[in-house]
């Protein structure tokens, strides 16, 4: 190993990268990277980038990746999987990506069991558009579509994903205050993928100190509170008894 | 060999004749015959890929990346599909992305008819925010459908432009004669990624990181001017047009598709007694502009006719943009024309 404290197959001519001071996304991005070198995947992953703050890191790896149009990430990796089976497909996606623009594709993929891993990074706002109101807002958060308030339903998508069909599947949850959990649901996910089981999601809880409007104190704290509504861990369908 | 077939199955014979290995589509009338043919075809040859998708969007971009991977692969959709198609063509055009789209054009607006028309020509060839960086082929006839197919599959990866083959409902649902053949030349296909397992992984270059968002308005000039010059360059080599029949006379009929079998039995029927004659574009995109000013010089009068109320024309007259030809339009949306019609027409 060099003596970099950034995973080798960060794209170093990329960086500093373009995300927000704060920002989750690199954090995720270090726990994927280093599954990415010890798994020794670097030659046969193929990355799928939604719109979004997602797009940002278009060339953030030394790896093949391609920036799609929104919410339509998950059709590119799956028509990919088809042509390359052994490869590792991954689609990035946020909080819209997933459960709102391209909910369609999530819940198909995961219903046709496709042989790939998603990331759901969620921050609970829209983040590249300036913190919109996310399928994923917290019930009362200001964002600048609920500026009274988002109202009180929420998304489990982690949870319905899981349990919409009786199949075994792979879906966590973890966040980026936690990096060695984190990167342990993911490589979970991909040996997941790579022993040819099927789907497999981790969605990661993100900081987005830019549109929650907090210091790093209550940038934490705001993590903590969605943590209360979107608990940490892996998800285990429940077997329906006759 | 000569086969009695729907123009559906014809576009799967043409298809596996181009060396197509992948199909995504959703269902959606007159277009759905096209995915259960392949479907047929796939649980019998384990090299072929076939997803049905949950919508037209992901159609186009499981279409996407199954090229991506390094096969040639296609879809087919139709009216209110063809609407939500735009979404992957207009990534297709500006990753230069060759992916082949079948349409099989019903009546609109909205969910609209079933059956047939003429109005998916504007959106077909200039759908999406985009400035139409792609290739449109109007086959008029079944055996044009199987030329023109594997033609598409040819311009996509030659030119690396999305290719579209626009036909309707008429077309693919009437079964028809027709000669089924080994293509004489099939250009081949590619990885656009993954070229190889085998990295150097501290070579940047070795990986693929494709985006298609640009960061400033210089950025954004220069890749329209790229599309644009490229398509340029590649304008003579796959506009495509027909006269029927070659002659001095005072009227020139345009139409294209299906419309052009009607047109030239009017011209076999009266054209030398009324003077007339037929031009019309095998691409509506490139547009045959010199081809067609030349056609028309001399002309008194041109009739453009189409199961349309204003598309066709549209491209005429801007082809035609200071040619001071008297031009009259026939738009019949929905409708099929009839040789008799077009005699009648003629003044």
């Amino acid at each position: 190993m060099s003596d970099l404290t950034v995973p080798k197959c960060w794209k170093l001519s990329s960086k500093p990268h373009n995300f927000c001071p704060g920002c989750g996304y690199p954090i995720m991005y270090k726990a994927l990277g280093e599954n990415i070198d010890e798994m020794k995947l670097q030659n046969k992953t193929f990355i799928g980038l939604d719109i979004g703050c997602a797009l940002l890191s278009w060339d953030f790896f030394n790896v093949d990746t391609m920036q799609t149009h929104h919410g339509r990430t998950i059709p590119v990796v799956v028509g990919f999987k088809k042509v390359q089976p052994d490869s590792v497909g991954i689609a990035i996606v946020g909080d819209g990506g997933g459960y709102a623009i391209g909910a369609q594709h999530l819940i198909n993929a995961r219903m046709r069991n496709e042989p790939m891993t998603v990331i759901v990074v969620n921050n609970a706002v829209y983040g590249m558009t300036g913190g919109q109101e996310a399928p994923t807002s917290l019930p009362g958060q200001i964002t600048s579509t609920s500026v009274t308030g988002a109202d009180q339903h929420i998304i489990q998508g982690s949870r319905m994903l899981t349990e919409m069909l009786d199949d075994e599947v792979y879906i966590a949850r973890g966040s980026v205050d936690n990096l060695i959990q984190l990167k342990t649901f993911i490589k979970r996910a991909l040996e997941w993928q790579i022993n040819k089981k099927g789907f497999s999601l981790v969605e990661v809880l993100s900081f987005c100190p830019t549109n929650w409007h907090t210091d790093a104190k209550q940038t934490r704290a705001f993590l903590n509170t969605m943590k209360q509504r979107y608990p940490v861990g892996e998800f285990k369908l429940k077997k329906n008894k006759e | 060999m000569k086969k009695l077939l729907t123009g559906n199955e014809v576009i799967v014979q043409a298809a596996l004749a181009s060396g197509a290995l992948g199909y995504a589509g959703y269902p959606i009338t007159p277009a759905t015959e096209i995915m259960t043919e392949w479907d047929k075809a796939f649980v019998k040859d384990k090299n072929l890929r076939f997803l049905q998708t949950e919508d037209e969007m992901s159609a186009g971009f499981v279409t996407i990346g199954m090229i991506m991977g390094g096969i040639k692969a296609f879809t087919a959709t139709a009216g209110p599909g063809n609407t939500l198609m735009q979404d992957p063509l207009t990534m297709a055009e500006n990753m230069r992305i060759p992916m082949v789209v079948i349409i099989a054009q019903r009546g609109g607006p909205s969910t609209g008819s079933v059956i047939y028309s003429q109005q998916e020509v504007i959106l077909s060839g200039w759908g999406g925010n985009s400035e139409g960086y792609r290739v449109v082929y109007s086959p008029s006839n079944i055996q044009e459908l199987y030329d023109y197919t594997i033609k598409a599959f040819n311009t996509a990866w030659t030119h690396m432009f999305p290719t579209i083959v626009l036909t309707d409902g008429y077309v693919v649902k009437t079964r028809q004669s027709v000669d089924i053949y080994q293509p004489k030349k099939l250009v081949k296909s590619h990885p656009l990624v993954v070229k190889s397992y085998e990295r150097n992984a501290d070579k940047e270059l070795d990986y693929q990181n494709l985006s298609n968002t640009f960061v400033t308005e210089e950025q954004s000039y220069e890749v329209n001017m790229d599309l644009m010059n490229a398509f340029k360059k590649m304008t003579p080599k796959v506009v495509e047009s027909e006269v029927y029949q070659k002659g001095n006379y005072k009227t020139l009929i345009i139409v294209h598709g299906l419309v052009a079998g009607a047109a030239k039995e009017a011209v076999d029927m009266k054209g030398k007694e009324k003077k007339f004659g037929l031009f019309r574009p095998i691409t509506l995109n490139p547009f045959p502009i010199n081809e067609l000013k030349k056609a028309a010089r001399g002309v008194k009068q041109i009739i453009v006719a189409e199961s349309a109320h204003n598309q066709l024309q549209k491209l005429v007259k801007e082809a035609l943009y200071g040619e001071h030809i008297n031009i009259k339009q026939y738009g019949r949306p929905g409708l099929g024309i009839t040789p008799e019609e077009l005699i009648k027409l003629v003044k």
